[in-house]
C-alpha cells in the first residue's frame, strides 16, 4: 500500500476535505477563468484579484477528485499575497516537479535540480508522478491560473 | 447442452494470469471491453502465422483462406443476431462509434430531411448521440430525447407526443452507465406504428444475453466485437437486405465498387460497398472464434450467471455500506444486466478507482461517454464495474473489501 500512502498523503486530504479560498470574487475587479478536464469532467473556476503587480486574493469554485480538489487549495494558499513573478515562479516549479523523474527527487544538491522542500506543503503532491495518469488532475488549477494570469497582463 | 462453468472460462482466458499489486487481477470492466479466451486470440494468430493474404483479391491457397475467414466471420455473425437475409445483411466496420457514423451519414443524410426528428434518449452514448448532432447541423434534423426517469428506465408516459415527426428512433439495449435494459420490442412496435426506423445500440447487451433481431423486428443493429470477447478494430452494422441495398456508400476506395473508369465509378452490391480498403482480417477471424465460443458457452447461461453476480452484488452494496455507497441504476435485476454505477458520498470516483487498483480491481472511472445521462442524474462521475462470463463471486468479495478500504481512506 506504499505507493497510495505516497498518492494520498496527510497533507492532501486535508485540503480535500477542507479546501482553503473556496469561493467566488466580483468580476471585474476580480477576473475568471474556467478550466476542464474534459476527459474526467474535472472543472474548476479561478478568481483572480491583482493589485500593483500583486495577486491581492484568489478564490476556487468547481469539482473535481481528491488531487485535482486538493491541488488547487494547496495552490491558492501558496500564492496568495506573492507578487506576479513570485507567481509565475512557483508555477513553473510546480510544473517540473510533476515532469521530474521520482528517482531525481531523491537529490537536490545539484542547484539546476529542483529544490522539492522550496515548494512547501506543495511537496506533498510529488507522490502524483508515480501515477502518470493523475497528473492532469493535479495540473488542471496550475493551467487555470496561467490562463488567468495571461488575462491580467493582456 | 453444455454445462456454464465460468472457472472454465477463466481458466480459457490469459489475461486471468496476470498479477496486479500482488494480487490476482480482478477484472471489472467488460462493459469497456470484454477480455478474449485463447481461442480468439489463437485465431488471430493463425491469421498472421499461417494466412495472412488480403481478403477477395488472391487466387492463391493463403488467401483463400482468409477470404473464407472473414466471410465465415459474416455468416457466423448472421447467425448469432439471427439475421433474416443472412450474411449479406452484415457490414463490418471499425467499430460500434463508426457503425452509427454510417447510420447517419450514408442512411441518414440520404433519408431524413430538414425537420425530420430522430428521437434518442438521455442515457445514450455519446456514439449515438454525436453523429446525430453533426447531421443536425448539416441538414437541419431535429434530435429528441426520450427523458429517464427517478427508476433509471425510459419514461415512456409522454410516448406519443414524442413520436411526432420522428423518422428513427435510436435507442440502447442496455445502458452502459446504468445496466438498464430497455424493452426493444415495445419500442420497435412504437416506432413502426408512427412509420418511423428503429436503430439499436447492442454494444452492451449482444455478448451477455441471447440476441435475436428477427425476433425484436428491429430494423438496425449496432455493435462491436470487442465487447463479445472478440478483438479491438471491429464494429458490425445489421441492417435489412432492402434497406441495406438502397444505402449510398460511405466510404469510397477499393473493395467497395463493381467498376472505376476515368468517368466514375459503380459502387459494389452487399455489404461490401461500405467496407472500402483492407478490411480487419485478423480481426473477423478473432471475432468468428468468439462467436463458436459464446454459442458453446450458451448466451442463456450467459445471462444467468452475470444475473446472479449482479443480484449478489447489488444486495451486499446495500447491506455492508448502508447508504454510503449509492447505486446509479436499478436496484433490482429484472430488465438490468451486470453494469453496476457507484456514487461513493464524498469520494470522487477517480479516487475510489485508484484505491481499487491497489487491489488489483479493474473498474472505469468516469463520465462514460454518457455526459447528458451524467447531467441528469446531477453527477460528474461515477466509478462502475461490469460483469462478463468469466468474473466470479471472488472479484465481488475483493471489490467489496476495495470499497470499504476506499471509504475509510476518505473518511
Amino acid at each position: 500500500m506504499s505507493n497510495l500512502e505516497d498518492l494520498y498523503r496527510e497533507v492532501i486530504l486535508d485540503h480535500y476535505r477542507s479546501p482553503r479560498n473556496r469561493g467566488e470574487l466580483e468580476t471585474p475587479p476580480a477576473v475568471r477563468v474556467e478550466g476542464f478536464n474534459p476527459l474526467c469532467g474535472d472543472e474548476i473556476v479561478v478568481y483572480l484579484l491583482v493589485n500593483d503587480g500583486t495577486l491581492t486574493d484568489i478564490k476556487l469554485t468547481g469539482h473535481g477528485c481528491s488531487i485535482s480538489q486538493s491541488s488547487s487549495s494547496l495552490m491558492s494558499a501558496a500564492v496568495k499575497g506573492k507578487t506576479l513573478d513570485q507567481v509565475r515562479d512557483t508555477i513553473v516549479k510546480f510544473k517540473q516537479l510533476m515532469t521530474v523523474h521520482e528517482s531525481s527527487l531523491e537529490t537536490t544538491s545539484d542547484p539546476e535540480v529542483l529544490d522539492v522542500r522550496a515548494l512547501g506543503e506543495l511537496a506533498a503532491l510529488q507522490g502524483v508522478v508515480k501515477f502518470p495518469v493523475r497528473i492532469k488532475c493535479a495540473v488542471l488549477a496550475w493551467n487555470t491560473l496561467s490562463q488567468a494570469l495571461d488575462e491580467v497582463s493582456a | 447442452m453444455t454445462s456454464f462453468d465460468p472457472r472454465r472460462v477463466r481458466a480459457d482466458t490469459p489475461l486471468f494470469t496476470r498479477v496486479i499489486n500482488d494480487r490476482p487481477i480482478a477484472y471489472l470492466d467488460s462493459a469497456a471491453s470484454s477480455v478474449p479466451p485463447r481461442a480468439v486470440i489463437e485465431a488471430m494468430s493463425r491469421h498472421y502465422e499461417r494466412r495472412h493474404a488480403n481478403v477477395h483479391r488472391g487466387v492463391y491457397q493463403t488467401a483463400n483462406e482468409s477470404t473464407h475467414d472473414y466471410e465465415s466471420a459474416r455468416e457466423a455473425i448472421a447467425r448469432f443476431i439471427n439475421a433474416p437475409g443472412g450474411a449479406n445483411e452484415i457490414v463490418f466496420t471499425k467499430n460500434a462509434t463508426e457503425s452509427f457514423n454510417l447510420l447517419a451519414k450514408s442512411w441518414g443524410a440520404a433519408n431524413l430531411h430538414a425537420g425530420d426528428v430522430v428521437l434518442i434518449s438521455e442515457m445514450e452514448h455519446h456514439a449515438n448521440i454525436v453523429p446525430w448532432f453533426q447531421l443536425r447541423d448539416a441538414i437541419g434534423i431535429e434530435v429528441r430525447f426520450i427523458p429517464v426517469g427517478d427508476d433509471f428506465r425510459l419514461d415512456l408516459s409522454d410516448i406519443d407526443e414524442l413520436m411526432k415527426g420522428v423518422k428513427l428512433v435510436s435507442v440502447t439495449a442496455m445502458s452502459n452507465v446504468l445496466g438498464t435494459v430497455n424493452p426493444l420490442k415495445e419500442l420497435a412496435v412504437i416506432a413502426h406504428r408512427y412509420g418511423a426506423l428503429i436503430a439499436v445500440d447492442a454494444a452492451q447487451s449482444v455478448g451477455h444475453s441471447t440476441t435475436d433481431v428477427t425476433d425484436l423486428d428491429v430494423d438496425f443493429f449496432i455493435f462491436s466485437a470487442h465487447k463479445m470477447l472478440g478483438p479491438t478494430g471491429l464494429g458490425i452494422f445489421w441492417t435489412r437486405a432492402s434497406i441495406l441495398a438502397d444505402m449510398p456508400p460511405f466510404l469510397g476506395g477499393g473493395g467497395m465498387i463493381a467498376d472505376v473508369t476515368t468517368a466514375g465509378y459503380v459502387p459494389a452490391k452487399g455489404p461490401t460497398r461500405f467496407e472500402a480498403g483492407t478490411p480487419p482480417i485478423a480481426e473477423a477471424a478473432g471475432l468468428g472464434a468468439a462467436v463458436l465460443y459464446l454459442e458453446g458457452l450458451g448466451m442463456d447461461n450467459v445471462h444467468e450467471h452475470e444475473r446472479a453476480l449482479t443480484e449478489n452484488a447489488l444486495a451486499r452494496l446495500e447491506v455492508e455500506f448502508d447508504g454510503r455507497i449509492q447505486v446509479i441504476g436499478p436496484n433490482s435485476t429484472l430488465q438490468r444486466g451486470g453494469v453496476i454505477s457507484l456514487d461513493v458520498k464524498g469520494v470522487h470516483a477517480h479516487d475510489v478507482a485508484q484505491v481499487l487498483d491497489q487491489f488489483g480491481v479493474c473498474v472505469r472511472p468516469g463520465h462514460h461517454c454518457a455526459k447528458p445521462l451524467m447531467k441528469r442524474f446531477n453527477l460528474s462521475a461515477t466509478a462502475r464495474a461490469s460483469f462478463g462470463p468469466y468474473s466470479l463471486l471472488s472479484d465481488t468479495d475483493v471489490l467489496l473489501e476495495a470499497l470499504g478500504d476506499a471509504v475509510k481512506l476518505f473518511g
